[in-house]
């Protein structure tokens, strides 16, 4: 167990607050409920994703992601990330400068320009640990108070959660627990599936670099899930819910398909579980529809 | 400039480490990687091919080759690795490279131009804003993109400067857009 921490610095990336702001309600209204409260984090940017600047220039990236790390240290604050590339960006680039004094040298320098210094005393948690480590699943389990007894959840963990699994931490990427764990704590079966561990297609600049052939790996994900008759996907990550659930209707116009196949963050879906309106979710306004059995 | 094999074990050791670059020689062209690459299965990318092309110094075919962005950084070739390449680095490393050389997509350059006017990849717009509103949340959070937030956006620009990046991709700060493009990426 991690030890009790009642605020977070909340760091939202892009994707998020810009695209599916239903992931921060869900996630502020869930945090609260613990008494966990999220602050925002004052003049945050990008943060900036780990596999597109990373792919461009390490060197840019990196002072980027130190920037928003400062902020954080100045906040006095840990930080919570709902996305998986920010928490790539963030928590490789925290473990980088904590690893290597020559490159925190260097990245001071520049942050030096307008008075800002990473110092490295901030630590990055992904809201899936929080719930997980900090929380605990006991404490979820009582305020369960509409369990999902009859939902088969196919469960995608994206990859910067998991790997590199040396600088993440969170034991093996080939048997993770987590996720299944939060899905199972609200009656719901977390049903395995042929490549469930895959990529959803998007990172790495691959969805820029060619949208058509990275929603080919998504669509290829989704068959393997509802062939194994998962009524939905619970994800932890902001930028595969962009590819998962607004790559759907890319994909039936470029493919003429016409998967529907219900697409929700981890917090949304506990927060259904917890009795909160799909509305209150941000559930409704999403390119997938929820199944009956998730709202009614 | 060295051989590709010193310039990539030279650029990406300055910010992972030289022996972690290093890990490229220790490559013993097994194909563990290829076989688990989720792109490999519907891409032209085998990455065991890009890594002995990389040690044989084909920088140009490397560069050139439009299957170097068809990596998604998934890392599972990374942790499968029975020698211990850091194979995503190495690969995000070779990207680096190309980049500075002018192997850059539009789309891709774009990306920086986003950034570079809001500090955001992906801005937000009116439509979105309402849906925050919808949810229960403040139009706009307080990051770089909000209006009394503009000394934090110029931070950022700082950075951009300060490397290069802003050059790099051809940023034309009186357009604040890509040199020679108009707003949606094509040319003048």
């Amino acid at each position: 167990m991690t030890e009790d921490v009642k605020e977070y610095a909340y760091f939202l990336g892009c994707i998020t607050p810009n695209r599916y702001p239903g992931i921060e309600a869900s996630t502020k209204k869930i945090l609260k409920e613990f008494g966990i409260e999220t602050k925002e984090m004052v003049g945050a940017s990008c943060c900036p994703a780990p596999g597109v600047f990373g792919s461009f220039d390490l060197h840019t990236w990196l002072p980027i992601a130190a920037r928003n790390l400062a902020i954080a240290e100045e906040m006095e604050l840990e930080i919570c990330v709902t996305c998986n590339g920010c928490y790539g960006s963030l928590q490789e680039a925290n473990h980088l400068l904590k690893e290597h004094p020559h490159v925190r040298e260097k990245v001071n320098e520049i942050l030096g320009k307008f008075g800002r210094e990473f110092k490295g005393t901030t630590k990055v948690n992904h809201v899936i640990v929080i719930l997980h480590d900090v929380i605990g699943l006991d404490r979820i389990k009582e305020k369960i108070k509409k369990p999902l007894n009859d939902v088969n959840v196919a469960v995608h963990y994206g990859c910067h959660f998991l790997k590199p699994s040396e600088v993440r931490g969170h034991g093996s990427s080939e048997t993770p627990y987590i996720l299944e764990d939060l899905v199972r704590v609200t009656g719901a079966k977390d049903v395995d599936y042929k490549d469930k561990l895959m990529c959803c297609g998007a990172g790495g600049g691959n969805r820029t670099a060619d949208t058509v052939q990275s929603l080919e790996w998504m669509r290829q994900k989704l068959v393997n899930a509802i062939m194994a008759g998962c009524d939905c996907m619970v994800h932890p990550c902001a930028f595969c819910h962009l590819q998962l659930d607004r790559g759907q209707a890319e994909m039936n116009k470029a493919f003429g398909t016409s998967f529907n196949f219900p697409i929700l963050f981890a917090t949304q879906f506990l927060g259904v579980a917890m009795g909160y309106s799909q509305e209150e979710l941000g559930l409704d306004a999403q390119i997938t529809t929820m199944p009956e059995k998730l709202i009614k | 400039m060295g051989t590709l094999y010193e310039d990539i074990v030279a650029y990406g050791g300055e910010v992972f480490g030289e022996e972690h670059m290093a890990t490229l020689r220790e490559c013993v062209q097994c194909g563990k990687c290829t076989g688990g690459c989720p792109s490999g299965r519907n891409t032209a990318l085998r990455t065991r091919k890009l890594f002995q092309m990389a040690l044989l110094d084909m920088r140009e075919e490397i560069f050139n080759a439009p299957e170097l962005w068809y990596c998604s950084t998934c890392y599972t070739c990374y942790e499968r690795c029975p020698k211990g390449v850091k194979t995503t680095d190495i690969i995000r490393t070779i990207r680096n490279l190309a980049a500075k050389e002018g192997h850059m997509s539009v789309p891709h350059r774009m990306i920086g131009v986003y950034v570079l006017k809001t500090g955001h990849a992906v801005p937000i717009g009116p439509d979105q804003m309402k849906l925050r509103e919808k949810v229960g949340l403040a139009p706009q959070p307080p990051t770089t993109q909000h209006p009394d937030n503009k000394d934090q956006l110029e931070q950022v620009r700082t950075i951009f400067k300060t490397t290069g990046y802003d050059a790099m991709i051809d940023f034309d700060w009186d357009t604040m857009n890509l040199r020679g493009m108009d707003k949606k990426g094509g040319k003048k």
